[in-house]
């Protein structure tokens, strides 16, 4: 279908674009910037007046739930979700059950997703079977099913020895390996940051050091390995440091941060409230500070979501028995918008680090306006302010800190490949 | 944040901690208890306070003395009371908390009596006793995980009070596991919101939680020093399981460096009272000597304890 999406104001930070520009769509794909081609006409028109148009969004953590934890979300409701926030990519860790790790699965999932015709999907697949850290998945096999990264999910790898070797055979193919740093003993039973709120509400404690340790280690087997790393999920100040003093030694290694984690602090947790119970934990204010001004200035690459959906039995528990995790497909535009309010962003700045840059880690051909390229496109309402409730989120999982929240920006259209896949009303 | 131990005209709904507690609604527990502890002496022990009311004692982790005393106070209240002992892990699942709640509820429950080894229960149970509507049910802490024993805390600042009559003039040590302590934690901030000038925790770094310098106090990890000139000694009770993993070399070590022995009280003050919330683990954290000696107030602290009970459930049943 030929779409013609009129008077928007055009921001395509891959191409450092911001301005008033028409965007014209042929067969799903980009056709031209600014002038109609030549011959064009509109099937549909989609006026974007007062709205901004830019690349639908990348995100670098959702969970779908499938297989295995369809009681807590499905791929229908989760890629509903991902529509409804303007999210046109997104990659999904293997922690489903059982875990990514065999090319069928990867294929079904895949299938699944196509089916719906939503959102692009990209898995990314187990390290080791079973994520047991123990035995190496077949990553080449995996990759051919479509799997676009290896990772463990939240699952540390005790053995280092497995590590390395994870990291060796991952180099030998050129894959990329995400790794979030936790450390297999150190806070094991914690349940939040070792700090003053765990001392006061005497919660089991997560250090610095169970992040750090980790990612000391990870990072110098990753120099040693050559292996493309991204380090997923860091919490804290020193994470930030670290990567970016091995950067400075030639190190080719991106990071990210959770949307969670740009905007809270242990104090959110207030009175035991379990949507703030997160891997990893929730740090101090100074490390979100810092966690801020770190995405803004690039040290930190891109901002995910990574959308959790628990359902309700498993968060109404005794916080340290409630399932950790917090939704976020829908919240991730709002709280990039967010962030970029409150730290004085060009628009601009902000969205790459959830358009182009995501892609880049990803590898993919997306987060981009330009002619040629598919036409995945997410078009907001940057006035509009979302109020968070249970019944404003299309995702199974209502399970989010931010909930009650006034946010920022409203999609308004989500394009995948052309197709008007969102439509608010 | 609304603080949901109280209601809003600012009176105590549920005791889940004494952290954020104003300081007069202490005074007024600790005073309410004071006529309380004579009841004991009468040969009828009843008042009709909690006549004709439920306190439900739902002891989710097991234990005697403190479910106990509860009974005791709620009984001379004349109030009926039912015992649960609830013992479930998170591994073996049945049916979960707030279905238990949701079933006493229907049983026409007037007071909760909480136990849980998870910090932070009793809200949970508050919160949804909230949301259900029934803020005529109260809650009581009677120690969740590490987070906190107000009852414990309140029953403390009575003896200090009893023997010492004033805060503020205070040095006050709380030596030993402060890390997994309950107890410590209602301590602390019990102490801090009366006025002690300067409240110490003792103890090797193994068993301090992070920052706890933000709760107040200042931190010692020798003894003697720790102990030195002060007006009461509050000793915490080591769990054996602490032995384990790698906290601690032994319990022979922990004794000879933060076992409290009439030769590191001497460093106190002459008068210093002792205080533990027992049960003792007698040459563990605290000589024999010491626990049975004239310094010692671990009786009088349950006796007291039954008292501040009977004061906070009949301020709860009041509002």
């Amino acid at each position: 279908m030929n779409i013609h999406i009129k008077n928007g104001r055009l921001i395509d930070p891959a191409n450092h674009i911001d301005g008033q520009q028409d965007v014209f769509i042929v067969e799903g794909r980009i056709a031209a910037l600014g002038r109609a081609p030549a011959g064009f006409t509109a099937e549909r028109t989609l006026d974007a007046a007062g709205l901004v148009v830019c690349p639908g969004l990348i995100d670098l953590s959702a969970r779908l739930r499938e297989p295995g934890f369809e009681y807590r979300a499905t791929l229908e409701s989760e890629l509903a979700a991902a529509a409804a926030g303007g999210v046109t990519s997104l990659s999904c860790p293997p922690d489903t059950d059982p875990p990514l790790d065999e090319p069928g699965l990867v294929e079904m999932l895949k299938h699944r997703a196509r089916s719906l015709s939503r959102s692009h999907v990209h898995p990314i697949g187990a390290l080791t079977v079973r994520l047991a850290g123990e035995q190496l998945t077949e990553m080449a096999e995996l990759r051919e099913a479509g799997c676009v990264a290896f990772s463990q999910a939240n699952t540390p790898i005790a053995n280092t020895e497995v590590l390395l070797r994870a990291l060796q055979y991952a180099a030998t193919f050129g894959f990329t390996v995400w790794l979030h740093s936790r450390d297999p003993f150190l806070g094991r039973n914690g349940v939040a940051h070792d700090g003053e709120v765990a001392t006061r509400l005497g919660l089991p404690g997560i250090p610095y050091s169970a992040e750090t340790v980790a990612l000391a280690t990870t990072l110098r087997l990753a120099r040693d390995t050559g292996v493309r790393l991204h380090v997923a999920r860091i919490s804290c100040a020193d994470a930030v440091d670290m990567i970016e003093a091995a950067r400075r030694d030639g190190l080719a290694v991106s990071c990210d941060v959770s949307i969670n984690h740009l905007h809270l602090s242990e104090r959110d947790i207030g009175y035991f409230s379990t949507h703030a119970n997160l891997i990893p934990p929730l740090r101090s204010l100074r490390d979100r500070d810092v966690l801020r001004q770190a995405l803004a200035d690039g040290r930190i690459d891109a901002l995910c979501s990574d959308h959790t959906p628990v359902d309700d039995d498993a968060k109404q528990l005794p916080f340290d028995e409630a399932e950790p995790g917090a939704t976020g497909l829908e919240l991730l535009l709002p709280l990039t918008l967010k962030w970029a309010q409150e730290m004085r962003l060009p628009l601009e700045r902000a969205l790459a680090r959830v358009t182009c840059d995501a892609a880049r880690i990803l590898g993919l051909d997306a987060g981009t306006l330009a002619p040629g390229a598919p036409a995945d496109i997410c078009i907001f309402d940057p006035q509009a302010a979302l109020r968070v409730t249970r019944d404003s989120l299309k995702s199974q999982g209502k399970n989010t800190p931010f909930l009650g929240h006034e946010l920022p920006g409203k999609v308004v259209y989500t394009l995948v490949d052309g197709r008007v896949v969102f439509e608010a009303r | 944040m609304h603080n949901p131990q109280l209601n809003r005209n600012g009176e105590l709904q549920h005791l889940l901690t004494i952290e954020g507690l104003p300081r007069d609604i202490i005074t007024a527990i600790l005073d309410t208890a004071v006529p309380f502890t004579e009841v004991a002496e009468r040969e009828v022990k009843k008042l009709p306070l909690l006549r004709g009311k439920s306190v439900f004692n739902l002891f989710f982790e097991s234990s005697t003395r403190t479910r106990t005393t509860f009974e005791i106070a709620a009984k001379r209240l004349s109030a009926d009371v039912i015992n649960l002992n609830i013992t479930t892990s998170s591994t073996t699942k049945g049916e979960t908390l707030l279905d238990t709640i949701d079933n006493l509820c229907a049983m026409q429950a007037d007071m909760f009596v909480v136990r849980h080894a998870s910090s932070g229960a009793p809200y949970l149970i508050a919160q949804h006793l909230s949301a259900i509507g029934r803020d005529d049910i109260h809650v009581i802490n009677a120690g969740d995980g590490r987070h906190a024993h107000p009852t414990q805390g309140l029953l403390d600042m009575y003896t200090i009070r009893h023997y010492k009559k004033d805060f503020t003039g205070l040095t006050v040590a709380v030596v030993g596991d402060i890390l997994h302590s309950r107890v410590a934690r209602s301590q602390i901030h019990a102490l801090t919101t009366l006025g002690v000038p300067e409240v110490r925790v003792i103890g090797p770094k193994t068993l301090l939680p992070a920052e706890v310098e933000k709760l107040g106090v200042h931190v010692f990890h020798d003894m003697r020093a720790g102990l030195k000139d002060v007006d009461v000694v509050m000793m915490l009770r080591l769990q054996n399981e602490r032995m384990q993993g790698a906290l601690l070399p032994s319990p022979q070590e922990f004794f000879k460096y933060y076992g409290l022995t009439l030769d590191k009280l001497e460093l106190a003050k002459p008068d210093a009272i002792v205080m533990h919330p027992g049960p003792m683990n007698r040459g563990v954290e605290i000589d024999s000597a010491v626990a049975d000696g004239p310094h010692a107030v671990i009786l009088p602290q349950v006796t007291f304890g039954i008292a501040v009970r009977m004061a906070v459930m009949s301020i709860l049943a009041a509002h």
